[in-house]
């Protein structure tokens, strides 16, 4: 395969539903008795077939990330630094016909919120922009990724796709990993969901890892947003995606995250449900697959979802998120993109974490490649 | 009393190394690496912020005996290793470096290649190099051959706790080698080690099974006295392993 997208095309998103709810107990027991996954074990275990083995498959998905990350869990920020965006994107607060003040910090603002971030002990820090390609490009990117580096060991973005060399042209400067979520993998619910500006290219957004893959990034990190489309297919697909990735690009990590449908300023209802107990068979599932695979829980779920969850899989969290540019120091009163469950501060996070056994890693990350001066 | 293990200018009572990765606490890491008597101690590079006196992991391994051993986990190029040993050296002032690249970020494996680049580079730097490798019997007398001051082959995958899957092959490491041989990598109980040791290992590095044990202090003493065990058995010499019993009548007996 050239790329992802040949691959896709080969699979057919109503037979992939159908061949996931036509999946008994006894393949959800073989799948539970392996070592070695497959995709086909992977739909049993997302299957509602599994849900009576829910506790199995959190028993041996809890032991398996015990063994491969130990007691620890990674802890990262998100940082806004823009919500400007020429997208419509009908579940996101920032998609480009809701009438909210547009910002976009200075370099003066940026380093304000680093220096809140840093207070808290953060070392890993992911950017989030919308797209808005004249005022936050790639150039924007690259400077603000320039004057935090030397802040924070490891930088992620969550930004627009980009062209390869693009990548490249950040990578070279610092830049460590790129979160780009598929949202849905049904062609036509994605048409619907993003009807206007650059996004609305399925195949474009598809195609993304495989440039990032060219590129050399460190990490790539995939997902579906829940409850655009049914959440058992869309994770199929993200799994078939990841084993994709991993056998063409081996030598770069991959993670997977798994953000639900939130309210937001002109929000959209949930298509199709996600429960709290999918959300942990689904995890667990990922976990059973993939042993290594970094699994990461942001400030979406609850407290409670998020202290349980720590010991289940979840290997890496953010905490006391803001999801509006400025929001931790420079303008805490914007709108955020969509409103987090767990207003934790990052102390009670950390304590959390440390009342379970849990170490908190801030650094895990050193950048012994050259970076442009 | 077992013999003293010399690597480089460095005499070791003890043939346990460890690692500081996935324990729970800094403080649980401190009480299972002291119980371990360990005098080696490798920390990862990545995970520790050299510039900074106070760093958690390292302020909990100031003590006389404690050797720090820092790897180079994360690199993927010979470059980059070349460049993490000199950072290493400069802040954290010791010349001893675990040289580990490994470019596949699932299973953790390392490249042959650039390991011997690198290690060819870092000898000449003046660097102490421990390379972690594959089980190679040739690989290792090639790095013997640039410098290495000891090897560092695979017993498996590293975290997977299996043990030694590569025992054929580390026994004809050990046979070859003019520097020790230290089973890094796979060793998931005390018998793992306690087996390496058997076999002529001149030590072993265990981290995971003692970072992810419920009890790690225990652990770590059970690893030390499997390793005392092994050791002396090894010097001891074990008896032969005889699967029948020999015959009463011997051909030669004519000879007499």
């Amino acid at each position: 395969m050239a790329n992802f997208i040949e691959l896709f095309d080969t699979y057919n998103w109503d037979n992939t539903l159908k061949s996931i709810f036509s999946k008994t107990e006894v393949e959800v027991e073989n799948a539970l008795a392996k070592e070695k996954l497959d995709l086909e074990d992977f739909e049993a275990l997302i299957s509602p077939a599994a849900k009576p083995f829910l506790e199995r498959m959190a028993q041996k998905s809890s032991r398996l990330t015990k063994k491969r990350f130990g007691n620890t869990i990674q802890m990262y920020a998100p940082m806004y630094l823009s919500n400007e965006c020429q997208n419509i994107c009908t579940y996101c607060g920032f998609s480009m016909t809701n009438k909210i003040p547009r910002r976009t910090l200075t370099d003066v603002e940026i380093l304000k919120e680093v220096a809140f971030l840093k207070g808290k002990g953060y070392d890993h820090i992911l950017l989030v922009t919308g797209e808005a390609n004249r005022t936050v490009g790639v150039s924007y990117i690259k400077n603000a990724i320039k004057i935090i580096r030397s802040q924070f060991s490891n930088i992620t973005i969550e930004v627009q796709p980009l062209d390869q060399e693009e990548y490249e042209l950040l990578i070279e400067n610092g830049l460590y990993a790129v979160l780009v979520y598929q949202e849905t993998y049904h062609r036509e619910e994605y048409k619907k969901h993003h009807p206007k500006g650059k996004k609305s290219n399925f195949n474009y957004r598809l195609d993304t890892p495989d440039r990032l893959g060219k590129a050399g990034v460190h990490k790539i990190g995939l997902g579906a947003l829940f409850g655009l489309e049914d959440w058992r297919a869309d994770s199929f697909f993200t799994a078939l995606h990841l084993k994709y990735l991993q056998k063409t690009y081996w030598k770069t990590k991959y993670s997977i995250s798994f953000p639900r449908l939130r309210p937001h300023s002109g929000g959209l209802e949930p298509k199709v449900e996600m429960t709290d107990s999918d959300l942990v068979q689904l995890i667990c599932a990922f976990r059973l697959l993939d042993e290594d695979i970094e699994l990461s829980m942001s400030t979406r779920e609850n407290e409670i979802f998020r202290n349980n969850i720590v010991q289940l899989g979840a290997t890496s969290i953010s905490a006391e998120s803001k999801t509006n540019p400025g929001g931790y120091t420079v303008e805490p009163q914007s709108l955020e993109q969509f409103e987090i469950s767990d207003e934790r501060s990052t102390e009670e996070v950390v304590k959390m974490l440390k009342g379970q056994g849990l170490e908190v890693v801030w650094k895990d990350w050193e950048h012994f490649e050259e970076i442009q001066k | 009393m077992n013999k003293i293990l010399k690597i480089a200018d460095k005499e070791f009572t003890s043939r346990l190394f460890t690692g500081t990765g996935k324990f729970s606490s800094s403080e649980v890491m401190k009480d299972a690496l002291l119980a371990s008597e360990s005098e080696l101690i490798t920390v990862a590079l990545k995970r520790v912020d050299v510039q900074n006196n106070e760093d958690d992991i390292l302020r909990h391994l100031k003590h006389a005996h404690i050797n720090l051993l820092p790897n180079t986990s994360g690199v993927r190029t010979a470059k980059e290793a070349v460049f993490a040993a000199e950072l290493s050296r400069e802040a954290l002032g010791t010349n001893w470096v675990k040289l580990e690249i490994h470019p596949d970020p699932r299973y953790l494996l390392p490249d042959p290649i650039e390991t011997l680049k690198a290690a060819e580079a870092l000898v000449k730097l003046g660097f102490v190099v421990m390379p972690y490798i594959h089980a190679d019997p040739v690989l290792c007398k090639r790095l013997e051959d640039v410098g290495v001051q000891c090897v560092m082959p695979l017993g498996a995958p590293i975290g997977s706790n299996k043990g030694l899957k590569t025992q054929d092959f580390l026994e004809i490491i050990i046979e070859q080698s003019n520097v020790p041989v230290i089973v890094d990598a796979g060793i998931g109980a005390p018998s793992h080690a306690a087996y390496a040791m058997e076999l002529g290992a001149d030590a072993v590095l265990v981290n995971t099974a003692i970072a992810v044990s419920k009890n790690p202090v225990a652990m770590a003493k059970a690893f030390k006295m499997a390793v005392e065990a092994g050791r002396m058995a090894f010097e001891a010499k074990l008896a032969p392993i005889k699967n029948k019993a020999e015959a009463s009548s011997p051909l030669t007996s004519f000879l007499n």
